[in-house]
Parts: C-alpha cells; structure tokens; sequence
C-alpha cells in the first residue's frame, strides 16, 4: 500500500475515507519501467502485414501518374494502392460539426485522390511483409506532379487570391462573431484602452510512442480488431465502422499501453483509415506506425494564431471590456470528427476568462492554408486565450502604474460571486480565482522577489515575473461534441466485479494513455468497496469488455470515470453486504466493509472476508436463503448535466532572467496554484500539472513546426523541432486549492490541461517585465534569441 | 524508417580497412561509434552498400601525453575525453568543449575521430583543433600522413581525406604555462548544435594579450579562425577599447549563414558577444 503523504481525507470529498487524497503509487508504472509494456508495435500476428505510405513531397500539387510497375516488383511487396483502391473499401469524411454554425471543409479521403494538399499526405500505400521491404518499395514507386498555387500565409488565405478548395467558394472554414450589448459604449467610456497584436506559432505535440495501428480483418466473421494507440476506443469503433462498412458490433478496439496521447492521437488519421481498410481489403491484419518524420509531418499541429486584443479599463483599475480578433489557419482540411474549428471556438470562449467585465466582442476566423491540418492538442485554445489576456492585463498595470498581481486582484471574478456567467456565455459553478491568487503570492514571496529583481537590476541583471491567470475546460458535457451530431461520448461507464477471491476487478471506458488513469480508478474503487488497493485490478481501452464511453480527453478521464466507478463500487458495497447479510443471517444495516473484511459496524468485529463471501456467492449459493440472488457484477454510468462544462481555474508564474547581450532566456523557477476539485492522486496531479508546464514552456520558448513559403517543414525531426528537456526546465512547484464540484459525488474536475493552459503566458509576461526598463517586449512565440534580440535592437 | 540494407564488415587490422575502401569505394563507409551515420541510415539520407566497422582496430583509441604531445586516438569516445584527467590538464579547452557536445548517451558512443572525419561546422572539437592549430593523423594503404587542423577542414563536410584514407589520431599541443583556453557556445537546450561557438586560446598575463587565437564554429562551412580579431589583438592592452575593436574586425572575418531561427546578422552579434565574454575570461 502506499504511503500517505497528505492528509488521508480529502477536503470536499463525499467518500470519507480510504485512498483519496493520496499518493498511492500505480500498478502499472513497475510493469512500464521493466519494459514489460505492451504497445502496438510490440504485437505479433501470424500473416501480419506492413503499410507504408507513399507521401506528397508538395504542399499543393496535382497528381498525374503514379507508376507502380517497379514497385509491385519488389521484394516482399503484397500490394501498392493508390486513393481510389482505398476509396472501395473506405468512405471519405467531412470534418463539421453542427453546432459550429457555418463550417465547412471538403470531403477528405483515406488516400488522397486526385490532388494532394499538404507536404506529407498520403498519396500512395504500399503493403509488404516488412517495414523495410514497404520502405523499399515506396522509393521506387514514380509519380508525375502538376504543382499548384501555395497558401502557406494565414492573411493570404483569409484574402482569398488563391482558393484551396474552389467548390467552398472562400478559404474560410470557421468563422465566429460575438459581441456583447453596450460593448462600444464601454470602449468609448473607457480612460485607458490597451491594444498588442499576439503571434502563436504552429507546434505540436511529440508523443515518446508515434501513432500506432494494427488492423486485423477477419473475413469468415466479417469482423475487424483493431490495436490501436488512439485516446477514443469507442469513438474509433464507430467510427471504423460507419466508414468501412462493418456493423459496429463486428468491430472491436483495443489499447494496450500508449505513450502518450495530448490529444494527438484523438482525431481520425487518413493513414490509420488506410491501415484498417487495407486490411479489410487484404483479409490480413496490416500495422502501420509513423514514424518520427511522419509525425511531423502528419500527427494533428495546433495553435498557429495571429491574435489582436485590446482591454478597456477605468483610471482606478477596473477592466470593463476586452476586443479580441482571432486569425489562426487549420491546414487544408478541417479535422475528423472533432473539426479543427475548436480551437478557435475556445479562444472565443475563454479569452478574458478570469476577470469580471461585463463587455466583450469577438471576431475569430479559421482559414484553410496548404499546411499540416491542425486540431485539438492539450489545452485547446486555452494557451492562446490565456496568453493574450494575460499580455494585455499587464500591459494595462503597466499604463496604470499597477503592480501587476494587485491589478488582477481587482479585477479577478469574486470568489463568493459563483454561479456565474461570462460575457462569452460561458457559465461557472464555482471557481477560486482569489483564493489561487493569495496561496501563488505565498508560494512564492512575491514581495522578495520584487525586491530582489530591483536589487539585480541595478548590477545588470535582467529578471522578469510574470503572473498568468487561467479558467479551463474540463469534464465536458454533451454540448462539447454530441450536440453537434459528433458520435462523440461525454458519458463514461465503469463496471465492477467482486471475484471469488475477494479481489475487485473494474473495467472502465476511459484510456489509459501513461498519465494513471488506472490508478486512480484503483483508488476510488478499493476506498469505496473498502477494500485495499492491491486488490483491484483495472482494465481499460476495449470496446469489447468495458463499458461505453468517450475515453480521455478534455480533462475529463478523472472526473466522470471516476465517479462512474464511485457509483458503481457504492452499489457494489451495497451487494456484497446482501450476500453477507444472507450468508450471516444478520441485519445488513449493521455490517460494513473495512480493509477486505465484512465488519461488525460498531464494533469492528471480523465477520467474513471478501473471499469467503466470493466463495459463497460464486461456488455455494445453495447455502444461501432460496430466494436469494447474489449480484457480484455492478455497472454504473455518468455524464457531466448541469453545466456546458466544469470550469477549473488557477494562476500561474514564472520567473526567468534574461541575457539581454545574447537574447536567452534562463528559466529559474515556475509555480502553479490550481483547483482541480476533490484530488484523488496529489502526486499523479501534481505530475501532470508539471508535465502540462513543460509543453506550455516548450510553445514559448522552443517548440515551432517551421514551413517555408512552399509549404515544406523545414524541421520536423527531433534535432531541428525543440522540445523542452529537463536540462533547461526549471523547479515548477505546485499548489492547490480544493473546490468540489457538486455535479458529482466525487468532486474532481479535471487536472491535465491547466500547466500547459497557462504555462506559456506566464513565461511571455516574466519575458516583458524583464525587457520592460528596457522598452522592449516580445509577442511572438516562440521567443527566440533572435526574436528578444530583435526587440532589443541587437538583431 | 528502417535503414536500407547495407553489407558490414569489422576488420581487426588497418590493411584490411584499406583493402575493403579500395575495392568498394565511395559504396562504402566507416562506422566508429555511429553517432551520425546511424542517424543518417535509418533516416534514408545516406545508402552505403558497405559498413566497415573500426572500432575492432587496436591502437586507435586512448589518450596518450608524451614530450609535450597529447595523441587522442581517432576512436577515443567523448566520454572518455570528458572524464580523463590529463585531457583536463593538458587540453583545458577540449575539456570545456567536451561538455557541449550532445548528451552523456551519445558521448558513450561518439567518437572524437568521427567528429573530425565528419567535419560538421557545427561540432566542438574541430573549432578547438583549429584554435589549438592541432594535427590530424591520417592513414592509407600509402601509409600515415600530417595534416594541420586548418587545412584538414576544406568546406562544408568536405576534408583532406582522400579516398581510402581514414582519420587515425589527433595530436594538440599540450598547453604551455601562462596560456589560457576559454570555450563558449550558445545552444538553445543543453546538447543542441550551437548557435555559434567560440574556442579560444592566448598567452594572458592580465595586462596584454598575445598569441590569441579564435575558432568560430556555427559560423561558417568550416571552423573559422578570425585573423582579423586575432591581428587586432596582439600585444594590445587587455582594455575595453582594445576588445571593443577586436569585435568590431569579426565583420571581416565572419559572414555566418543564418540558420532555421536565426539571422547572419543575430549570429555576428552573437559572435561578438562571446568574443567579449572569452577575452574577459582569458585576460582575467
């Protein structure tokens, strides 16, 4: 059993006791570091086939001939298919969603026909025995292209000289408009208004394991298995079998381990499409795994915006209004079925989130260019969102003379203010923002480190703080997707079964991706069935056996799969109590379950252990009453009603010197106070806020998908695309504060988004206040040398 | 990406090196610790029919210190370099510079030979070779020849190696009292290529600069030495003006090509701003 290392009852938590709250270590983690994981590529099949894919070295270009003839020649060759062959035994798709009034994107094919959009689409897949072989072969296969005009440029595209798809009339896939009643009478009442242009570059998120795929089609069944490292099973399933033409009974979706998902591996991928309908085609499981070069080139990007905010606020302080106008470019298609329209949408919604103005406008457009598509990649949005608020909010202290932690003190929403709804129509249940403000200040002695930046500044020394303070999205409900016509869950299922050995075997709809998922289930199942946590044991991620569910992403996997499992373990209690009810002839109001034994309630006293109830239930219920049934077997599922969604919030800093001779940017130290609700795992939360600290550490400083005016990544390998490493990342010390939320029983709202929400705009802001003496600031990430040199003139 | 496949051969002695490049020529490679040609194989950019795997030679790894000489075998790894402490006494500059290239894995296997045979404009060493005016010791079937350091590095990958040749050893000078060596690079994350780099040596008594030499790396298609600065500096006071002027002549002696971040003229800039903090460091 793990060691408490806080406090065992969680504050706010309804189960009163047990794991919760504290840092059980997870099952898994031992396995995964002996190297005894089980990925995708880690499976052997008899009669397994390879797919590789032939790629478009052009970013728009029409293709002519594809010669084949030397390929098919090769050694080990099984196959080589061009988008049409595909086509036969795979439907293409359209990335819309009906609630995003307006968007549109053509149909998209598992292999592209006709035309290719981007540098890296598939245009050809070739099957053979080996990776290699496919290899091989794909280098010999000849293809005639026609090149076609280039949009790499958001502003270009939005301009529309050049139109990607002509039948769509415009580049335009997105478009959202929102403006509040009386919002240009506060900008025309305003003492002082702010205004900063914001540059996000494109990156992406670098899973340690590529995408994976091993589709297994078995035509005397009609079924098809498919391993897959996807974040979705159910989704997937559906989706598997609405475009290969399977019933989705016949199709079944397993995740083994994953390393790693952010998002990236939640979306359809037209060469995972291929891989599944090549098999069908085959009648033969077929594997595809990108590898790095591909990734680069094909897993989802995200965040390329160009961004123009201006706050408006009164000479005591008082911010009344925020103008925001949003240009970000998707790539050439709107992602499947998840649409690349989100994260726009979420800039919208959550731009100005913490403060408590009442007006706000918003102009967002999402255009198509002829770069890799761009989707949902941890936080969605909220980077963005928060960066640029949390830019203006400074410079406006800044014009007001304000220190900043005081300025966001006046104007962060109330903490007693709760139900409460935001300008963008956004509501929230209950938030923290005053109490997250005081506990970050603490932390960190903010008064000491003002002095001693002052005191530096005086030798030399260039030392910035910056403040950013955030509201995220977590636990969605049905409006996220499903109200849009997405075959997308928001509900999850858990199902748990007493074994006859007194062990508790839960199955659980929400994935496992290496972030302990199933740890936490282990938790919240031994602390309500009462058991201890060596005795449960999780399976998560097939269709097959668990129960139905959208699996993880949008920081909801603890949130509703835990409750779920919460609800299923009370009534599974409730159960094992009526067989030992039976089993005793006691009253069952006065046993309970304590560290696997039925229990006198009030005197503790051992009545039976869980075995011996299994042993009865499962192998002599002829001992038991005759009309007794025992039901060792409890399903329970939940979604997230009352609210759109359960909005965290937190605030975060950092505290960076800058080599103003050279442009470099030393990261001292980070901090992150933030209100996930009831915490199961202090340490698994606090690793994931650190994780999400890195990747918004990595957006502003290093990480940047780089395309040259042709449309060709001009970095997508691991030597020239930076991502952050431990060597350059500071102490990033976590705090809490706990606020339930009383959707559910549980409490939790969601933790694995919030460091990297906020992580990037607090970097930017310690960037500027250091520069600031200096009349300097930067406001494109990533921020370069070149880019602080250039704001210092040195460049 | 698999590599494609390719014919492997480890021979025990340097005579049959020489016979298998003969007979297979440019279609062959030499494989020492593979920190680059591995990367290269299995990213397809490079499709040798022959990898002649060397580090069964004898003889050609260590570290040897005789009569002012210090002799690094050409399949002596990084690490090696790094935690010897004659290399650190008699070769300070090589010791600094040892501590940016790549990370600890990668210095268990990369070998100082192949970073000169390679001869990325990048990489530590062969700027630390230039700065130290070292000797690269090559071997063929003709036998053993010299080379100094500055003409060893002809142009972008491009060396004084002739086919059938490989590197065998490097020979510095062991470093004389009163000279300093100061190495300096800006890399965005520890272990990266640098931005720009400067190894740097000179006779320093607080007072006056003399013999001073500064190697560029990141600055140009090979390791450049800035005579101009070098000229500027000699026999000068160690004063601000003096530096001032030193980073001024850079402009002639470097015309860096930008790179994916950054611009020529970000990357003199920063030349110059190691140029300052290498003087200061070498005058102290």
């Amino acid at each position: 059993m793990g060691k408490a290392e806080l406090p065992l009852h969680a504050p706010g938590t309804k189960t009163g006791r047990g794991y919760i709250g504290q840092s059980t270590p997870r099952a898994n983690a031992k396995r995964l570091l002996q190297g005894r994981g089980t990925f995708v590529d880690d499976l052997r099949l008899p009669r397994i086939a390879h797919a590789v894919f032939f790629r478009s070295p052009h970013a728009h270009a029409r293709i002519g001939k594809l010669d084949f003839s030397t390929a098919l020649k090769a050694p080990g060759v099984i196959g080589v298919f061009d988008g049409h062959a595909v086509a036969e035994y795979c439907k293409p798709w359209v990335g819309v969603l009906g609630h995003l009034k307006g968007i549109k994107s053509p149909p998209q094919h598992a292999v592209a026909i006709g035309r290719a959009c981007w540098q890296g689409e598939a245009v050809a897949a070739v099957v053979a025995e080996t990776r290699a072989q496919a290899e091989d072969a794909a280098d010999l296969i000849e293809a005639e292209w026609h090149e076609l005009p280039v949009v790499t440029d958001m502003q270009a595209a939005l301009e529309g000289k050049v139109v990607i798809h002509p039948e769509l009339g415009d580049n335009i896939c997105f478009q959202r408009q929102f403006v509040t009643e009386g919002f240009d009478e506060a900008f025309a009442n305003a003492d002082v208004v702010v205004e900063e242009t914001y540059d996000f570059g494109r990156h992406t998120g670098v899973c340690t394991e590529g995408r994976a795929i091993l589709a297994d089609y078995n035509a005397a069944e009609h079924t098809l298995t498919v391993h897959h490292a996807t974040q979705a099973p159910h989704m997937m399933q559906d989706i598997f079998s609405r475009h290969l033409d399977i019933p989705e009974s016949n199709v079944r979706v397993i995740c083994r381990d994953i390393g790693g998902s952010f998002g990236i591996k939640v979306h359809v991928y037209p060469d995972e499409m291929a891989t599944a309908a090549l098999s069908v085609m085959l009648r033969r499981p077929v594997k595809f795994v990108a590898d790095r070069l591909e990734s680069f080139l094909t897993d989802i990007h995200a965040r390329e915006h160009r961004v123009t905010v201006r706050l408006a606020c009164t000479r005591d302080g008082d911010i009344i209004a925020f103008d925001l106008d949003d240009l970000t470019a998707i790539g050439p298609y709107s992602v499947y079925p998840r649409t690349s329209g989100i994260e726009g949408n979420q800039v919208v919604n959550l731009t100005g989130g913490p403060y408590r103005h009442k007006q706000y406008r918003a102009n967002m457009r999402a255009v198509f260019t002829n770069k890799n598509v761009t989707c949902q990649y941890r936080a969605v949005g909220h980077p963005i969102a928060v960066a640029l608020t949390e830019g203006v909010v400074d410079i406006a202290a800044r014009k007001l003379g304000m220190d900043p932690a005081e300025f966001r003190r006046r104007n962060l929403i109330a903490d007693d203010a709760y139900p409460y709804t935001f300008p963008s129509g956004i509501k929230f249940e209950k938030l923290s923002h005053h109490q997250c403000l005081d506990k970050l200040l603490a932390l960190m002695d903010y008064e000491r480190l003002r002095a001693e930046q002052a005191a530096l500044r005086e030798k030399g020394i260039h030392r910035g703080l910056g403040l950013a303070a955030m509201i995220e999205v977590t636990n969605p409900s049905p409006a996220f997707y499903g109200v849009g016509g997405a075959r997308i869950s928001a509900q999850d299922g858990a199902t748990l079964r007493l074994d006859p050995a007194g062990m508790v075997n839960v199955l659980c709809s929400v994935t496992e991706q290496g972030q302990g998922t199933e740890g936490i289930f282990a938790q919240i199942a031994a602390s309500v069935v009462g058991v201890s946590v060596e005795r449960v044991r999780v399976t998560t991620g097939d269709t097959g056996v668990t129960p139905y569910g959208g699996g993880t992403w949008a920081s909801r996997g603890a949130g509703t799969g835990g409750e779920a499992v919460l609800q299923a373990g009370k009534i599974l209690r409730s159960n094992i109590l009526d067989v030992a009810a039976a089993m005793l002839n006691e009253d069952k109001a006065k046993l309970d379950i304590v560290n696997n034994e039925v229990v006198d309630k009030l005197t503790g006293a051992a009545k039976a252990t869980l075995a011996e109830i299994g042993r009865v239930a499962y192998f002599r219920p002829d001992t038991l009453p005759m009309r007794f049934q025992s039901e060792l077997t409890v399903t329970r599922h939940y979604t997230p009603r009352e609210y759109g969604f359960t909005f965290t919030n937190g605030i975060q800093a950092s505290w960076v010197e800058v080599d103003v001779e050279t442009g470099f940017v030393k990261l001292l130290k980070h901090w992150c106070v933030e209100d996930c609700g009831t915490i199961i795992n202090p340490m698994l939360v606090d690793e994931q806020i650190r994780g999400g600290v890195v990747q918004g550490i990595g957006a502003a400083l290093f990480e940047e998908c780089l395309y040259g005016e042709d449309g060709q990544l001009q970095n997508g390998n691991l030597a020239d695309y930076l991502v952050p490493m431990a060597g350059e990342m500071p102490d990033i010390v976590v705090g809490h504060v706990e606020t339930p939320t009383l959707g559910s029983e549980l409490g939790a709202k969601g933790a694995g988004e919030a460091g990297t929400a906020g992580a990037s705009g607090a970097v930017m802001n310690a960037i500027n206040d250091a520069l600031a003496p200096l009349g300097a600031q930067v406001t494109a990430m990533p921020f370069t040398p070149q880019r602080i040199l250039e704001a210092l003139g040195k460049a | 990406m698999k590599a494609p496949s390719f014919a492997y051969a480890k021979p025990g002695t340097l005579p049959q090196v020489f016979d298998l490049l003969e007979r297979h020529g440019d279609g062959a490679k030499i494989l020492a610790g593979g920190q680059s040609l591995l990367a290269s194989l299995n990213l397809r950019l490079s499709s040798p029919e022959l990898l002649i795997d060397i580090t069964g030679l004898p003889g050609l790894n260590g570290i040897r210190i005789a009569d002012g000489k210090v002799r690094i075998g050409a399949l002596t790894t990084h690490r090696q370099i790094e935690q010897s402490s004659e290399i650190a006494e008699h070769l300070p500059l090589l010791a600094q510079a040892v501590r940016h290239v790549a990370h600890v894995a990668i210095r268990n296997v990369g070998t100082i030979g192949g970073s000169f045979a390679l001869a990325d404009p990048a990489a530590e060493y062969p700027a630390c070779a230039v700065a130290l005016d070292a000797t690269v010791v090559l071997a063929g079937s003709k036998g053993e020849r010299r080379v100094k350091a500055r003409d060893f590095f002809r142009s972008l990958y491009e060396t004084a190696l002739v086919p059938g040749e490989i590197v065998t050893a490097v020979e510095f000078d062991a470093i004389r009292p009163n000279f300093r060596s100061v190495f300096l690079e800006l890399a965005r994350r520890q272990g990266d290529y640098a931005i720009v780099g400067l190894a740097a040596h000179a006779k320093a008594d607080g007072s006056r600069f003399s013999d001073v030499r500064l190697a560029f790396l990141g600055a140009g298609a090979t390791p450049v030495l800035a005579g101009n600065a070098m000229a500027s500096l000699e026999g000068k006071p160690c004063s601000a003006d003096v530096v001032a002027a030193a980073k001024e002549a850079l402009a002639e002696d470097l015309d860096p090509p930008k790179d994916l971040t950054t611009s020529s003229a970000a990357k003199l800039h920063l030349a110059r701003v190691l140029t300052g903090r290498a003087l200061a460091a070498l005058s102290q």
